[in-house]
């Protein structure tokens, strides 16, 4: 499997893939620095910020970034997440799909189930999460809120920050799980042995027509 | 360091102990703040400005007694003013000197990110290190009281230290040296109480059933006490909350969920790592190849 394989498929465009990395360098950033200043042990990963001041500065602001970026991102994939019922046959499954037998699996699209879930979870954070952050940015916001709204907002922020952490540990997990998955973020190109495999649904609609030879 | 305090017995953000061989074995300190004395003349104000140089802004008239027209960076204490009518129909004002409480157990300190940004001394004292100070704001999200003030100029959390330099060497604070009235008393928390039950006696004795002492058990009881009139109505004194505590919300954010949190996630981590090491990767082989390929050759 050559990284220039004529028969590759293209999965993701450049674009897209470009967009992918600058959420996935907030994201690390964000966790971070949250994590930073979410529990005593980790509050030396300041250090990688400029400090304890620095830290608390820049959180908000590369978290602004993160949702702006991401916003582009989602409205691409949007479409192609929606839940259906093969999704919920696939979920059921789910001992076949920890133990890699795929064959067990009913055929999955351009997303299978668990990614469709991840995305929406991430939806459904960062919309959380960016409300709640605008309630304890203390220097520009805070003022604008009771302080029952603000002692919510902390632990909404940290609980929801806590759920997108795992959810995308999960989401790294699967992509060095899934053998050739990097390949596709990062080159953007997967073989179509791999499209067959795991996205079977999908393999037959970009290949659909396509006279080989 | 160049002058230890060795008696630090709660830091903010840290999980081991502090060198705090040095206890407060003549007693824990506190300043009990005698609403029925305070003629409201501001000296306590003034001296606070004057030992700590402060200078707030220069405010705007609000219509009101209160001036400063709230706590700030540069007020760490004010004296809030109200006009209650009692139900004999008689005005009452009730003036009470606002600022820290001292609470022997801090939600600011609680609510604080950042090592050492906030301190306790064995004496009772809570203090800010402004030094280790991100700007962040927890403490006011944490506090009970509504007292610390983040600094518009350097964004540090500033509040009253209880004068923890001029306690240190055995002076009293400066609010309490200034206050003409004896409205301010300064001593050993065990003192402090004493001569509020004493002073309660006496305002009993003048037809005032509910006089009492302020010492919120919530907050493990404050180094900060009132002596009240209407003991049984706090919140007549400008808002003074009935039974302060940290807020549950802020117990849950602060307390369980962080170890919680942190191993959940170390855990999440390492249920991929045995997925890895004992089920394995999922890997694409020259079979689903070769099924593809003869899949695209069949097609139409």
């Amino acid at each position: 499997m050559s990284a220039r394989d004529a028969d590759d498929i293209v999965r993701y465009t450049a674009g897209t893939r470009i967009n992918h990395w600058i959420v996935a360098i907030s994201f690390v950033l964000l966790a971070l620095s949250g994590l930073a200043l979410f529990h005593p042990a980790l509050f030396w990963l300041t250090n990688l910020f400029g400090g304890g001041p620095w830290t608390s500065i820049l959180h908000p602001f590369i978290g602004c970034v993160m949702v702006a970026v991401f916003i582009l991102l989602g409205m691409k994939m949007w479409q192609d997440n929606y839940l259906q019922h093969r999704d919920w046959l696939w979920l059921k499954k789910s001992k076949d799909v920890v133990m890699n037998r795929e064959e067990n699996l009913p055929d999955v699209g351009r997303y299978n189930a668990g990614q469709k879930l991840l995305f929406f979870t991430i939806v459904v954070c960062l919309i959380v999460l960016i409300l709640s952050g605008i309630v304890i940015w203390r220097i520009y916001f805070s003022a604008l809120f009771p302080i029952a709204v603000i002692r919510f907002a902390s632990l909404l922020h940290a609980f929801f920050a806590f759920v997108l952490i795992c959810a995308i540990i999960v989401h790294i997990y699967a992509a060095i799980w899934v053998k050739g998955s990097i390949r596709a973020m990062t080159r953007g190109r997967v073989s179509p042995g791999w499209a067959w495999k795991h996205h079977r649904a999908w393999f037959r609609e970009v290949t659909k027509g396509l006279q080989h030879k | 360091m160049p002058l230890q305090s060795l008696d630090i017995i709660r830091r903010s953000a840290t999980t081991l102990p502090e060198p705090e061989v040095r206890g407060a074995y003549t007693g824990e300190v506190a300043k009990l703040i005698d609403t029925t004395k305070c003629i409201g003349c501001k000296a306590c104000q003034v001296a606070c400005m004057e030992w700590n140089d402060l200078r707030d802004d220069i405010g705007t008239c609000t219509g009101h007694y209160d001036n400063p027209h709230d706590l700030s960076e540069a007020s760490w204490t004010l004296m809030r003013f109200t006009e209650y009518e009692n139900p004999k129909g008689d005005l009452e004002w009730l003036i009470r000197k606002d600022g820290c409480m001292h609470c022997e157990d801090p939600g600011c300190l609680k609510a604080c990110p950042s090592p050492g940004a906030i301190v306790q001394y064995a004496n009772g004292i809570v203090d800010f290190q402004e030094e280790n100070c991100i700007g962040c704001g927890y403490c006011v999200t944490g506090c009970p009281f509504d007292v610390p003030r983040i600094s518009k100029k350097d964004k540090k959390a500033y509040k009253c230290t209880l004068c923890s330099d001029r306690v240190a060497v055995g002076l009293e604070p400066a609010c309490v040296k200034a206050c003409p009235t004896g409205a301010i008393v300064f001593g050993t928390k065990e003192d402090m109480k004493q001569h509020a039950e004493e002073r309660i006696e006496d305002l009993k004795t003048r037809g005032f059933d509910q006089a009492g002492v302020y010492d919120p058990a919530g907050v493990g009881g404050t180094h900060v006490m009132y002596v009240l009139h209407h003991a049984d109505q706090p919140a007549l004194y400008a808002g003074l909350p009935k039974n302060p505590k940290i807020s549950p919300t802020v117990q849950l954010w602060k307390g369980a969920t962080k170890p919680l949190a942190l191993f959940a996630m170390a855990a999440t981590a390492a249920l991929g790592f045995l997925h890895y090491i004992g089920i394995g990767p999922n890997e694409t082989d020259e079979t689903d190849e070769d099924a593809a390929r003869r899949e695209l050759e069949k097609a139409p």
